[in-house]
């Protein structure tokens, strides 16, 4: 048995040791940091589907190899880079590019436009010792997970956003996440955003690249909300047809704080999109949401852990999937109540809506109940269309196609609904829209 | 030519066969109540006129105007005329009635070859129509049928009929958990509708709705088919006497 618990490395294994090999000397930013990650990599290796947090998307088969790291954009790349985040040009934003797991210079200055919004380069950032002792890096996340822990060995840059207290900042702060590239490379990028007490902010992200090329992305952002503050993170994930897309946030909550999450995932090849909540602040209030367009043979992964330390926390999380050909979703959600968490509400919901008969949906609800006056509840479903809803509309002279468009969209609607940002609502549903246009 | 022709129609519902043999013309203009006990078949014959799927035509024919009917695909049916008031209308969580009202009516015209109405003409049909339905305009902004009471989903049932103005509407059980003030909006939303040009199949287990919608012609279906028709006294003897006369010889 001692064997068998040594698995021999795999070609990713062993390239991504080549490539820590090769790079650790001239990466930048904290080196012991990187240093302990790649270690508690190097004992765990990828993750295959015996462990328990990856059981339905075994990394160790799902990435054949690892790209090379990829190097700072050049003109070329930040050229085709500029088009990055199309499908929210049209809201007013302080735009941030972050082009192959790079800032793009020059870094938007948005303090010029809005006073409560102060952007770094992270590893400019991380120099100056009064700034980084305030908020550790890595201090959301958890470090033994693989993917946090390679994110931290590799991470190339990214962008620290402060927003001042009591802010009321007017327009959303948009990073743009893009692959530039005209071969295969792995992009780290590791961002921080830091909400003061009593500010709002709207942060979007959008992740994308061409079509057919296997690049990878790993990205990693913290968030710490502080006490207060209201906070609506919306997310698209349009990645090429080939990508593997892995991301982490972390998030922290202080107390009275709101937290509400969005992502829609519609492109790459294997995606896994993990967020680890830690709910530090009496009375926060936290929703997570997302929706999975995929079609194919595409594999997306929401893993969610939510931990509840304190007492009077809500909690929302509600999920929905449409699965098309050979695609395949996961959805595991943890939630943890501990001890003191007293007077928690947590509601957890995923749905899946089967298209095609090789469609796969695996649904893992698990919780964690350690108080004894909290309501907790989840309810994960799976099926095709209803052929009485269906019925229904055709017997009103709506064509088949059509019903089912209508009711692929209502299932969806309902938590695009959910997003406050009102822009933002009506570039979801046209992208929704969109999708179902491109369905064979 | 009659506008519904149906000549001994049979049908079956998983395996179990439910039309025996229906025969049933229904001219322009007319309203024909189709009554019965329970079981007889009467959701069936509306159900199979319609298309839905499970419920299999073992033989005979239907022509609406002329045209095969059952050859069509379930939206062309509608697209023809063909319009059922469903006696459990479905809810559709997430799609707004005024969106679906609006798909509905466009879809129609198009498969017709008639133009998109304007959002405007659109927008002032509904509103008259719901007035009249004494509809709440709130309403329809809300899903489909969702949170209706079972009175506001017949009533919907009514908007749906007169904005699509079908040729041919069966109205199954449209009566059935409604009271008396309920009942009296839809019936009054229905005879609104009567025209020369629209008839109606009315399918109901009680006389009480024929009350308010008075039929011209009244049939009886006992066992998937019609064995007696007559006038609207008909209703009234059925009433009085039950159907007891119709199921007797099953227990035999």
């Amino acid at each position: 048995m001692a064997q068998a618990a040594t698995l021999v490395k795999t070609e990713a294994e062993q390239r991504l040791a080549a490539e820590w090999a090769e790079a650790k000397a001239r990466l930048a930013g904290p080196a012991n940091l990187r240093e302990a990650a790649y270690r508690r990599f190097e004992v765990a290796g990828l993750p295959n589907r015996r462990v328990e947090e990856w059981k339905y998307t075994d990394l160790r088969a799902l990435m054949r190899d690892a790209k090379p790291l990829a190097l700072p954009p050049d003109q070329a790349m930040l050229t085709r880079a500029a088009e990055a985040g199309r499908i929210v040009s049209g809201i007013k934003a302080h735009r941030l590019t972050i082009v192959n797991g790079f800032l793009a210079p020059p870094a938007p200055d948005a303090a010029a436009t809005d006073p409560g919004i102060v952007t770094s380069e992270i590893f400019a950032y991380l120099a100056d010792p009064q700034l980084a002792s305030l908020n550790q890096l890595g201090g959301t996340l958890p470090a033994d997970d693989v993917a946090v822990a390679l994110n931290t060995a590799f991470m190339s840059g990214g962008v620290v956003i402060q927003v001042a207290r009591d802010a009321l900042t007017e327009r959303p702060i948009h990073v743009a996440h893009v692959f530039a590239g005209t071969a295969a490379a792995a992009v780290y990028p590791r961002s921080l955003v830091v909400v003061e007490p009593g500010a709002r902010v709207t942060l979007i992200e959008t992740f994308e690249g061409p079509a057919g090329i296997d690049y990878q992305v790993n990205a990693a952002l913290e968030l710490i909300i502080g006490d207060g503050a209201e906070v609506e993170r919306i997310r698209v994930v349009g990645e090429g047809s080939d990508a593997l897309h892995l991301s982490s946030i972390g998030i922290t909550l202080g107390v009275g704080a709101t937290y509400n999450d969005f992502t829609l995932t519609t492109g790459g090849a294997v995606v896994r999109n993990q967020a680890f909540v830690r709910c530090g602040g009496e009375d926060a209030r936290i929703a997570l949401r997302g929706v999975s367009l995929l079609r194919d043979r595409q594999h997306a992964d929401t893993t969610l852990v939510l931990d509840h330390r304190v007492s009077g926390c809500e909690s929302r999380e509600v999920f929905r999937s449409v699965l098309d050909d050979k695609s395949r979703n996961v959805f595991q959600g943890k939630i943890i109540v501990q001890p003191d968490a007293q007077k928690t509400d947590a509601r957890m919901v995923s749905n899946a809506l089967m298209l095609s008969p090789d469609a796969e949906a695996d649904n893992k609800p698990e919780l964690e109940i350690f108080a004894d006056d909290v309501q907790c509840g989840h309810g994960a479903t799976a099926g095709a269309l209803d052929e009485n809803l269906k019925f229904y509309l055709m017997a009103r002279g709506i064509p088949a196609a059509e019903a089912e468009t209508l009711l692929i969209q209502s299932f969806v609607g309902e938590v695009i609904d959910a997003v406050a940002h009102e822009a933002m609502r009506d570039i979801l549903a046209a992208a929704t829209e969109a999708w179902l246009r491109a369905r064979k | 030519m009659p506008l519904l022709e149906i000549k001994n129609l049979q049908a079956s519902v998983a395996d179990r066969q439910i039309l025996n043999g229906l025969d049933l013309v229904v001219n322009k203009g007319e309203v024909h109540a189709i009554m019965g006990p329970n079981g007889s078949g009467k959701s069936t014959l509306a159900h199979v006129l319609t298309g839905k799927p499970g419920y299999e035509v073992t033989g005979g024919t239907v022509t609406l105007d002329g045209e095969d009917l059952l050859a069509m695909g379930i939206d062309e049916r509608a697209a023809k005329g063909l319009f059922l008031a469903f006696q459990y209308p479905i809810e559709i969580p997430g799609v707004a009635t005024m969106t679906f009202l609006r798909t509905a009516m466009n879809a129609q015209r198009k498969t017709r070859g008639e133009p998109e109405l304007s959002t405007p003409e659109f927008m002032k049909r509904v509103r008259e129509t719901a007035k009249k339905l004494s509809i709440d305009p709130e309403m329809l902004r809300r899903p489909v049928n969702v949170g209706f009471s079972g009175g506001e989903k017949k009533r919907n049932e009514i908007l749906q009929m007169a904005l699509l103005e079908p040729k041919l509407a069966v109205l199954d059980e449209t009566d059935s958990g409604l009271d008396i003030d309920a009942l009296k909006i839809v019936a009054d939303g229905v005879n609104q509708l009567r025209s020369p040009e629209r008839s109606m199949i009315v399918i109901t287990h009680y006389q009480r709705l024929l009350n308010h919608i008075v039929p011209d012609v009244v049939h009886v279906l006992s066992r998937g088919r019609i064995v007696r028709t007559g006038g609207k006294d008909l209703a009234l003897e059925l009433e009085a006497r039950g159907y007891a006369d119709y199921t007797a010889d099953e227990a035999a």
